[in-house]
Formats: C-alpha cells, sequence, structure tokens
C-alpha cells in the first residue's frame, strides 16, 4: 500500500506514468467512469479548502466511486480532542482511501502510519501540498509538451507559498530548467530551498524584485497569492499584498508562447483582464487538477 | 592532581568538551542506573586543553550510542572488561533519532499529538543536519527535550 506525502514519493518514471494516464482520462472519461464503482473517498479536511476538496470529491465521482467526509476540524471529533492517529483507524473502516488537509505540518504522515488505506495529503500547513504540485507539473506537461529545458519565473510570496516550494523539489528533477523567484524581500525564497535544493543540485536562478524586469525571459509565470493566514501580524500583510499585481502591460512584456499558473484562489495578483489572454491557463489547472487526481486515486487503489 | 580508579567492567568515554559531562550523564539517563559513575571535569587535555571525562560501570549495551554520536562523535568510547580496554567504539551520526530533541515548530503535528515520538532524520551528512520527519523543521540548538 502506498501514501503521497510530497511529490517526490513518486520517481520521474511514476511521475510520468501517471500523467500518461491522466492524459488518456483526458481524452477517454467514458473509459474511466466505472473504475471506482463501490469504493468511497473520504475528505478529511481539518481546515477549510473549497477547492482542493471539490477537485478530490469531483475526481472520485468522476470515476464512479462516492466521497464522504468534513470539511472543518469544527465539525470533526477533532473538536472534542481526538488525535489523527485515532480519527484516521476509524476512517480506516469507513472508506477505501482518504484526501487529508491539516492544518499542522506532518499531520498526513501520522495518519499514513496508522492507517490501514491509503492516505493523501492535501496540504498540511505550510510545508507540503503535493497534488497541487502534480497539478502544475501536468498542466505544464501538457500544454508544453514537456517539463524540461524552460525558465520559469515563481513570483509572490516564496517564503510561506508552500506550492511554491513543492514545484521547485519536483522541477530540479528535470533537465535545463532556469528558475527566477520575483518576490519583495520580506517574501524571498528560505535558505534552506536556496541551499539545499538549488545550490546543491547545480540549479541556475536568480533573485529579482520586479516582475518587469525579467518578464520578457520567462517560458512559465507562476503567480502566487500573498496568504493572510500566513502572517502573525496585519500590519506585514497589508503592507505587501498588493506588491506584484499581474496587468495586461506587463502581459505585452511576455513571450508569446509564456504561459501564466495560478494556484488559486486569486486576489487581486492577476488583474481579471488577463483572464481572456490565451497564455492564461490557470482555469486550465484545474481541469488538470481533477484528472490528475483521478489518475492518483486509481494508481494508489492500484486500478490501473 | 585528583585520581579516580580504573574501573572492572564498563565503559569510559574521554574526549568530551569541557562542561558538557553533566548533560551527556542526563541524555544517557545515567541517572536512572543504579551502577556507580564517576564524573570528571576538566581535566587536562594535550589534544583539547581541557576536556571532561564520564567512567561507568555497568554493561556497555546499556548505553545508548545512537544518542553519543547525535551529541558529539568525536567523544571517545573505551569499553572495559577486567580492568582494561578491550574495545573502542567509533560513533557515528545516527541516520535518525527519536525522543532526544523536541520539534520547536508552532505548526508541527508534534505539537498537540498526543504521545508521538519526537523523530529528527540525518538529511546532510556532510553538514551534519538533521530535519523533523514530520515538518523537515531544521535541528538547531536548544532543541534538546
Amino acid at each position: 500500500m502506498r501514501h503521497l506525502m510530497s511529490p517526490l514519493d513518486f520517481s520521474v518514471e511514476e511521475l510520468d506514468r501517471l500523467m500518461d494516464i491522466a492524459s488518456d482520462i483526458e481524452k477517454n472519461r467514458d473509459k474511466y467512469a466505472h473504475m471506482c464503482d463501490g469504493k468511497v473517498l473520504a475528505t478529511c479536511f481539518y481546515e477549510p479548502s473549497t477547492r482542493t476538496r471539490l477537485s478530490f470529491e469531483s475526481a472520485m465521482l468522476h470515476l464512479g466511486g462516492r466521497v464522504l467526509g468534513f470539511a472543518s476540524a469544527d465539525s470533526s471529533s477533532a473538536a472534542k480532542g481526538e488525535s489523527v492517529s485515532d480519527t484516521i483507524r476509524i476512517i480506516s473502516c469507513y472508506a477505501d482511501i482518504c484526501a487529508m488537509r491539516h492544518p499542522k505540518e506532518g499531520a498526513p504522515m501520522v495518519a499514513a502510519s496508522k492507517s490501514r488505506i491509503p492516505v493523501i495529503n492535501a496540504g498540511d500547513g505550510g510545508h507540503q501540498h503535493p497534488t497541487q504540485t502534480l497539478t502544475d507539473l501536468m498542466t505544464i506537461r501538457s500544454l508544453k509538451g514537456q517539463l524540461g529545458n524552460m525558465t520559469i519565473g515563481l513570483c509572490g510570496d516564496l517564503k510561506f507559498g508552500r506550492t511554491v516550494h513543492s514545484l521547485i523539489n519536483a522541477l530540479k528533477r528535470y533537465p535545463g530548467i532556469n528558475f527566477i523567484f520575483i518576490s519583495p524581500e520580506e517574501l524571498r525564497i528560505p535558505d534552506y530551498i536556496r541551499i539545499d535544493v538549488l545550490d546543491r543540485n547545480n540549479i541556475p536562478y536568480k533573485e529579482v524584485i520586479k516582475l518587469e524586469d525579467v518578464m520578457s525571459e520567462l517560458d512559465i509565470l507562476y503567480m502566487t497569492r500573498v496568504q493572510k493566514e500566513r502572517f502573525f501580524n496585519e500590519e506585514d500583510y497589508v503592507r505587501l499584498k498588493d506588491f506584484y499585481i499581474l496587468t495586461k502591460e506587463k502581459m505585452d512584456m511576455a513571450k508569446k508562447d509564456m504561459m501564466v499558473l495560478h494556484p488559486l484562489p486569486r486576489v487581486n495578483e492577476i488583474s481579471v483582464e488577463v483572464d481572456d489572454d490565451p497564455r492564461a491557463v490557470y482555469f486550465k489547472q484545474v481541469q488538470y487538477g481533477m484528472y490528475i487526481r483521478m489518475a492518483l486515486i486509481l494508481t494508489l487503489l492500484e486500478l490501473v | 592532581m585528583l585520581n579516580v580508579g580504573k574501573i572492572e567492567e564498563g565503559f569510559v568515554l574521554d574526549h568530551i568538551k569541557a562542561g558538557k559531562s553533566m548533560s551527556i550523564y542526563h541524555d544517557l539517563k545515567l541517572d536512572r542506573l543504579d551502577c556507580t559513575v564517576a564524573i570528571i571535569k576538566n581535566a587536562k587535555s594535550n589534544k583539547m586543553g581541557k576536556k571532561d571525562i564520564l567512567k561507568v560501570e555497568c554493561d556497555i549495551d546499556m548505553l545508548d550510542l545512537d544518542i553519543l554520536g547525535f551529541i558529539d562523535h568525536n567523544i571517545t568510547v573505551n569499553v572495559i572488561k577486567d580492568g582494561e580496554i578491550v574495545e573502542k567504539k567509533d560513533l557515528v551520526l545516527p541516520k535518525e533519532i527519536k525522543n532526544v530533541i523536541k520539534c520547536k515548530n508552532p505548526r508541527c503535528i508534534t505539537s498537540i499529538e498526543q504521545e508521538l515520538t519526537h523523530v529528527f532524520v540525518l538529511t546532510d551528512p556532510e553538514k551534519e543536519i538533521y530535519r523533523c520527519k514530520y515538518c523537515e523543521e531544521m535541528y538547531s540548538g536548544n532543541m534538546r527535550k
């Protein structure tokens, strides 16, 4: 039995296979419509996340399975003080697979250690969010045709943004990747990513303050939101949240085949006028997210 | 000069950094053993200037070499039988260390989950970096449980 805690749990070959399945699902939806008949997915979400939870539930429903779960800690037995270890033992009796989001880092790993069913980390605090990374990789591969040999700009909250850290870790395994980090000084990429991941693997990167300065160099622009819940202090949040906004004018500086990704939800970091630009692929990204989660459920349930 | 006699059977931890012997005494839980322990502080050392030494009269198997390796792998461990050194054990950095240090990340699951073992994993042997198994927080001083 396998779990998914980090995007690195899968080798590059395994990821390729997962994305091949997801691509096949995209082309042949009917073929997969009943593959999970009789199976149940539990979505255990200890903190709110409409998007990720609905993506998992939609994935399971499109495979013919059913879903149960809770959408916040208040509506679960965690409010009574039940441990994650106990909760997953209970869930193991009700479901065949579990997607867990928890505000505490490492909670899904604790669950996996006690579980009788596969556990998918659906986001643990500021730590990992592997299915978002799989979604990002799937989107890039599907729309660019490959995952190597490109310049990727990551913009916004690079300090607390777990999607950014996971994506860097996943992309470092592909050849010819060049990163450009665009962020205010306060939200720069943390040292452990810079030293342990980038420097150690000799991956070229540069850090800049202004998005305009590097717009023309990018093949991919990965925008992120400055997340209010990652700040301890309201004042810092208000000061930094509007720092980087992608506008039509900035898009005019970009390559014709550059693509804009965003893990969503967006607040105001991408102007709505950019949505109609064919290079804005963040809504397509949501669709790929469902396909890759379908492929993941099938893989972990050993149905493909 | 103060003289502490030989031990017949047990182990001698030599080349402990001066001043560290008491914390090692506690980390190895020697206070819980019913055996003779000699703690020698600030002994003269050609190599280190000053050093601490611990002499413990008990079975070597009672000693957790992983913890000792984590604390300081430069400590010399001499195994004593019949009053003589019969073996010198090399300390290495353990790949994993359990319940010795506590994760200080307030967002880590270890901060709320009951009776969860605190596990730190050696992620960079060259730089001697340990990270929490659950949240990957890096070990930095003063995290001792």
